[in-house]
């Protein structure tokens, strides 16, 4: 693998902010700022930035950890401590970190939370783990529970739910937390400003469409929703992520190029992949080089959609706060049921003309995972196309076998090309 | 010239090669035990195959000629199995040299040395005897792994000895696991002529045989020298990424093992494969084309290597399991079949006086139960059904497998080689032949530690 | 009845996979029956829609898994393969309509598994509010009202108050003879063996409501009469089996072991609520409070205030337990990821514990059981593990 990795303009955004993100954590306690942790998937990042609060993710926390080599160490630390072989990773990656000093990515220790705001969307290990930081912590814990689209669609009960624990609960929460009113101006600034970005994000995943795909938009996606999903919805500086974004991808377009992979452009672009489940993060360069090797670009995913489904048409209404978020909270991938999701990756295998799908099954990550199996099946009923199936987890390292999920795959992809060239 | 295509199956266990001819019939096979070495594992199992396939085009011409064709089938049984005793030989005394060498620079006290010495005269003198008892026509010894037959005589001898002499049995075993390690590790290829004469040499003094001495020296000397010209090698298997192939040599195992099972029994539509390592359920299409697969998930349970452990801590061979789980009238229920509890449970079973075969019998049937699962998650059973594999071979797993397809999908004729072992292979010479991208090639493999052969650097005997 | 033959009938349900109770019942009444999951459902509204509530545990260790596996990976549960295998081998055909209720990611799954498998048939997905502010009222009895909703349509009778207050009674009834069962059991040990308690708590899975309870009333008056050997045995909560349920060897291992088991949480939903659901004007009402207000502490039950454990801790003092056993269903989310907090408390405490995994289907009988015997050992020797 090349030392060197070619980056975009957009990445280099990117990193820069989150650096200063990481900075103002850092100076949090000393400029008075009050810390929120929350989730990803269903966050309200919006109306925590409203109060001028700055949100920590613990996945993002542990998906980091499990990028720079640490996670193994911090899980290890947790089972020591009587945490099960058998529960999520991040959940165990988070503890671990807590307990070996709670140093983020700048090596600098994360501030304590002063709220624990629990967005319980799409996964009940949420609620465990914040049950498990508030043992950890003296702070106040609130809870926003999304309920989950049993039968496939958001009933009026479940939007009013959802809405009204905002209004109700939350909000008081948030003032008495940060000690402000709630400045109901600034929120629809800020949902005005988080759905111009929702416009240039769908536009770039839908990109994915052209031959060949400007965007590899999976592995290359996960870096897209970097500051949509996280700490910068609703902010200037995301706007302008995204029109850059949106710009380059243009420029691909307009020169019939491929994504960039950290070694360079993806030319020849042999097999168009639809996958559903997060990636490995721990050997997630080792795991994309297995794409890229054999000409494969991933033209849409759904674990890009864990944190919303702009696609599919939503967008945060700045008109109507409290319903915009909520209808957000429930439109999360995760939250929907099992036939949905059949039906989202059957549109994008036909919409995106994929040769084939993915599944990248994660050992933690059983609100994914269980039932995948009779997803595949059923897909590959409805498609008449053939899927992969292969197994990871999120941050244990144990758990990425490179030449177990090498193997599968290769056979995976000879076989598109027998059954390619035999048609 | 003989033109042929070759497909090499590197397994986790055994490593399997397959000749075939311009016209697809199979010339010829051979198999080794895969090791450490996986270049030199492919080498023995290609060397294998080839002289399989001269013993093949040997047969022919006997059976053609007017004079000797009502012999050829003694006659043959007699060379084949003198030309793996002189293999056998060898390489017994490429051990023993190997033995006596790294005693000596172990550096014991010198009156040790001397025993150890003593004793391994004694050992291999011994093993040198036993071979000749145990090559016969038809014995199945011929067909063993050098290091299968070699250790279980070495153990037995060395155990004999030191009730004899003052040396440490466990001295004796550390020296020959060193040394077989070795041995392994060279490549007696070259030594095919030499083997091929002491065999004809040995044919030449039977009685049966004598007359026609000079016109079988012919036929051997003529198919010794035939050449092979190999156009194409595909690797495939477990190991197959471990090799310097080239990308369009290699093939997924999946896909070899569909167009392997298609070219045995070519209304194949599925393909169950227990190996060693994995289990994998293929389906394939009125060309042999693969259209779907699973296999089994990280959790190896199932697999062959599971039946490995089961025999281990039962203390017999692999091979008994299957015959004495035949033997049961009264199956007992078993859920799981992790590897790593399987010992605990086992052991469980016995304290409750359950009987061997009726706790075997219950392991194989969830084995099979496992399989089962595989199947319907790659999209069921449709005739014909094939079974290929290792595992194949243990009649008490098919035994299973019958009755499980036929409670889940009714009646069905398995179709089970007695080559089944080779279908991977088989797979990858057709794809040798079929390669699309008309790649010529043999396979490069580096000659390691070859003795007495062909010159380094130099494709082996085979290729022209 | 005799104990003996209570104890038989009971086991005869136990193993019945094919629920012939079930079909029976069913062609008896002209009646639907609904299946549902673990851990807890108000089958007060079932039972009021005039259907009969059935409880789906798994298939314990005698189902021979192929389907079920064929959907699973090897890192998820048991309970859901052992229950795909009975849907899609028939032998739930019997159930009208099957209730998933929202206790973690799998069984939540599987309630759009089963509307794949099952298209024609019905198909709930029984949210649970875990937030309990006034929103959540509201938005349970919704769901409720909703589902209830659902019921009467399924079956053609319309659950009138009236109907819904008699089957609040009725399953008032049933608590209170599960909580004299759960009393006796505390109290003395020896005369209710947990194996044939855990007998007469799955049988209440499949029996309609007032058969169990009188079933229940009629062990209760025959085991007070028993003469049965007090054993010098430790008194133990067991903690974590709520959804997927040990097999009855597992339970009689457990005992076996030196440890009378003076509390537990199989079964759970039965034993859900403390007190009873008043009659009133308002049932549906009446059943949401019960939920929300008056319930154990379970790990799928949402604690904000950072008091996990604590009421396991309450638990063995009023039960007068000496130590807790963990015993938690391999891969089992909320149970696992509960089991530090419970034992943080627990330490905290001073109560010993121990702690093992298991599966429904488990043959490792010998090594729990070895477990167990060494916990109460070592209680026993020094009052501590």
């Amino acid at each position: 693998m090349n030392t060197e990795v070619q980056k975009e303009q957009s990445m280099v955004i990117q990193k820069k902010m989150l650096g200063e993100h990481y900075e103002k954590l850092a100076r949090a306690r000393k400029d008075g700022k009050k810390v929120v942790y929350t989730f990803v998937p269903g966050n309200l990042n919006e109306l925590i930035l409203a109060f001028d609060m700055l949100p920590v993710h613990p996945e993002v926390n542990a998906l980091q950890s499990g990028m720079r080599k640490l996670s193994g160490d911090y899980i290890q630390e947790a089972e020591k401590l009587g945490h099960s072989e058998d529960v999520c990773t991040y959940v165990k990656c988070d503890i671990g970190m807590l307990k070996k000093g709670n140093l983020g990515p700048t090596g600098e220790p994360l501030p304590e939370p002063d709220l624990l705001l629990l967005s319980y969307t799409g996964c009940f290990t949420f609620m465990k783990w914040f049950e498990l930081l508030k043992q950890e912590y003296n702070c106040p814990m609130v809870m926003l529970q999304v309920p989950y689209q049993g039968d496939g669609r958001i009933t009026p009960s479940m939007r009013e739910y959802t809405a009204r624990q905002l209004r109700e609960v939350l909000v008081p929460v948030l003032e008495q937390v940060s000690g402000k009113k709630l400045d109901e101006a600034r929120l629809a600034e800020l949902l005005a400003s988080s759905a111009r970005a929702e416009d240039d994000l769908v536009y770039v995943w839908e990109s994915g469409k052209h031959r060949p795909s400007p965007i590899d938009g999976y592995f290359g996606g996960v870096y897209y929703i970097g500051p949509i999903f996280t700490a910068f919805r609703g902010v200037p500086g995301c706007e302008a992520y995204y029109r850059a974004l949106r710009q380059e991808v243009d420029f691909r377009i307009a020169h019939g190029m491929g994504p960039t992979t950290p070694e360079g452009e993806l030319r020849q672009q042999k097999y168009r992949v639809v996958v559903e489940g997060p990636p490995n993060w721990t050997s997630f360069r080792e795991f994309w080089k297995i794409f890229y090797d054999e000409g494969v670009v991933m033209v849409a995913s759904t674990y890009t959609k864990v944190g919303g489904l702009y696609d599919k048409g939503f967008r945060h209404d700045p008109q109507d706060p409290f319903n915009t978020l909520a209808e957000y909270c429930l439109g999360c991938y995760t939250n929907r049921n099992l036939p949905a999701r059949v039906d989202l990756i059957e549109q994008y295998i036909r919409d995106y003309d994929a040769d084939g799908f993915l599944f990248n099954s994660i050992k933690s990550c059983n609100s994914f995972s269980a039932g995948q199996l009779m997803m595949l099946r059923e897909l590959e009923k409805r498609t008449g196309k053939a899927g992969a199936f292969i197994e990871s987890d999120l941050v244990d390292p144990r758990y990425f076998s490179a030449a177990n999920i090498k193997n599968r795959l290769e056979s995976y992809f000879q076989m598109l090309e027998a059954k390619r060239l035999a048609a | 010239m003989d033109y042929c295509y070759i497909g090499i199956d590197l397994g986790s266990t055994t490593t399997k090669a397959v000749f075939l001819d311009e016209q697809e019939r199979v010339l010829g096979r051979g198999i080794t035990n895969s090791r450490s070495n996986y270049e030199l594992a492919c080498q023995v199992a290609r060397e294998e195959a080839e002289i399989n396939a001269r013993f093949g085009l040997l047969r022919k011409k006997l059976e053609a000629s007017p004079r000797i064709g009502a012999l050829a089938e003694p006659l043959m049984a007699v060379l084949s199995c003198n030309y793996a005793l002189a293999q056998h030989l060898e390489q017994l005394k490429a051990l023993r040299a190997e033995c006596h060498g790294l005693a000596a620079a172990h550096g014991f006290e010198a009156g040790e040395t001397g025993r150890i010495n003593q004793a391994l005269g004694r050992i291999f003198d011994a093993l040198d005897q036993q071979a000749q008892a145990d090559f016969f026509p038809g014995s199945a010894a011929a067909s063993d792994f050098f290091r299968d037959l070699a250790t279980s005589h070495y153990l037995k001898q060395a155990e004999q000895v030191t009730r004899e002499l003052p040396v440490s049995f466990d001295r004796l075993v550390g020296l020959f696991d060193a040394a077989i390690i070795r041995v392994e590790n060279h490549s007696f290829a070259g030594l095919y002529r030499q083997y091929l004469e002491f065999a004809t040499g040995r044919a030449s003094a039977d009685e049966r045989f004598a007359p026609f001495a000079a016109e079988i020296g012919a036929a051997v000397t003529d198919t010794a020298e035939r050449r092979f010209n190999v156009l194409n090698t595909v690797g495939t298997g477990y190991g197959r990424l471990t090799l310097p192939f080239a990308r369009e040599q290699i093939r997924s195992e999946i896909l070899c093992h569909g167009l392997g099972a298609h070219y045995m029994f070519p209304q194949t539509r599925t393909v169950l494969d227990i190996g060693g390592q994995d289990t994998k359920a293929i389906q394939v299409d009125e060309h042999g084309i693969v259209t779907g697969f699973q296999m089994n998930d990280r959790c190896a349970a199932g697999c062959g290597r599971y039946l490995g452990y089961i025999a281990d801590e039962m203390n017999i061979g692999v091979h008994e399991l299957g015959p004495l789980a035949l033997q049961s009238t009264k199956p007992v229920k078993i859920n799981s079949t992790c590897t790593v509890f399987a010992g605990a449970e086992l052991r469980e079973l016995m304290s409750l006086g359950q009987k061997r075969e009726d706790i075997l019998a219950g392991l194989h049937r969830a084995i099979i139960l496992r399989a089962m699962s595989l199947l319907a998650r790659s999209g069921g059973v449709q005739p014909e059904f094939t079974f290929t594999g290792g595992v194949a071979r243990n009649q008490a797993v098919t035994r299973a497998l019958e009755d499980l397809v036929f409670e889940n999908y009714g009646r069905m004729k398995i179709n089970i080689s007695a080559d089944s072992i080779f279908t991977g292979a088989v797979g990858g010479a057709l794809f040798a032949k079929r390669d699309p991208k008309g790649v010529m090639a043999d396979l490069e493999i580096k000659k390691l530690n070859t003795c007495g052969g062909a010159p380094a650097g130099q494709p082996a005997p085979c290729a022209a | 009845m005799s104990i003996r033959a209570i104890v038989e009938r009971c086991e005869d349900l136990y193993h019945d996979l094919d629920l012939g109770y079930v079909r029976d019942w069913k062609a008896r009444h002209g009646a639907k029956a609904i299946g549902f999951m673990p851990v807890y459902v108000p089958r007060e509204l079932i039972h009021a829609a005039g259907m009969l509530p059935v409880g789906i545990m798994g298939g314990a260790d005698e189902v021979e898994i192929i389907r079920g596996d064929a959907y699973y990976q090897s890192y998820i549960c048991h309970i859901p393969r052992s229950t795909i295998e009975l849907g899609l081998a028939g032998k739930l055909a019997c159930l009208d309509g099957m209730l998933f209720p929202a206790i973690c990611d799998v069984i939540r799954n599987l309630s759009g598994m089963w509307q794949i498998m099952f298209p024609d048939r019905y198909v709930r997905y029984v949210d649970f509010p875990q937030s309990w502010v006034p929103a959540a009222y509201d938005f349970y009895r919704a769901e409720l009202r909703e589902m209830l909703h659902d019921l009467e349509r399924l079956s053609g009778i319309e659950a009138t108050t009236e109907r819904l207050n008699r089957s609040i009674a009725l399953y008032n009834d049933n608590r209170r003879a599960l909580t004299e069962l759960y009393d006796l059991r505390a109290e003395q040990p020896h005369r209710v063996p947990t194996s044939e308690l855990y007998l007469l708590l799955r049988a209440g899975n499949v029996l309609e409501v007032s058969e169990h309870t009188a079933l229940l009333q009629d062990y209760l008056g025959a085991a007070r009469g028993t003469e049965r050997p007090l054993r010098d045995n430790i008194r133990v909560v067991a903690s974590g089996l709520f959804c997927e349920q040990p097999p009855l060897s597992m339970v009689r291992a457990m005992e076996n072991s030196g440890c009378y088991i003076v509390d537990d949480d199989w079964v759970l939903g039965a034993r859900y609520q403390h007190s009873e659901t008043p009659q009133s004007h308002d049932p549906i009402r009446a059943i949401a409070d019960s939920y929300m207000q008056d319930t154990v502490q379970t790990a799928t039950r949402y604690v904000d205030d950072g008091h996990n454990g604590d009421y396991l801790v309450q638990q063995v003092r009023s039960r007068g337990a000496e130590g807790v056993i963990f015993a938690a269903a391999s891969f089992c989310d909320p149970a696992l990821l509960d089991r530090p907090m419970g034992a943080r408390a627990l330490t905290d405490a001073g109560i010993p514990y121990t702690a093992f995994t298991y599966s429904e289907n488990t043959g490792q009988i010998q090594v729990i059981k070895e477990q167990a015997g060494t916990f109460a050992d070592s209680i026993k020797l020094w009052g501590s593990v």
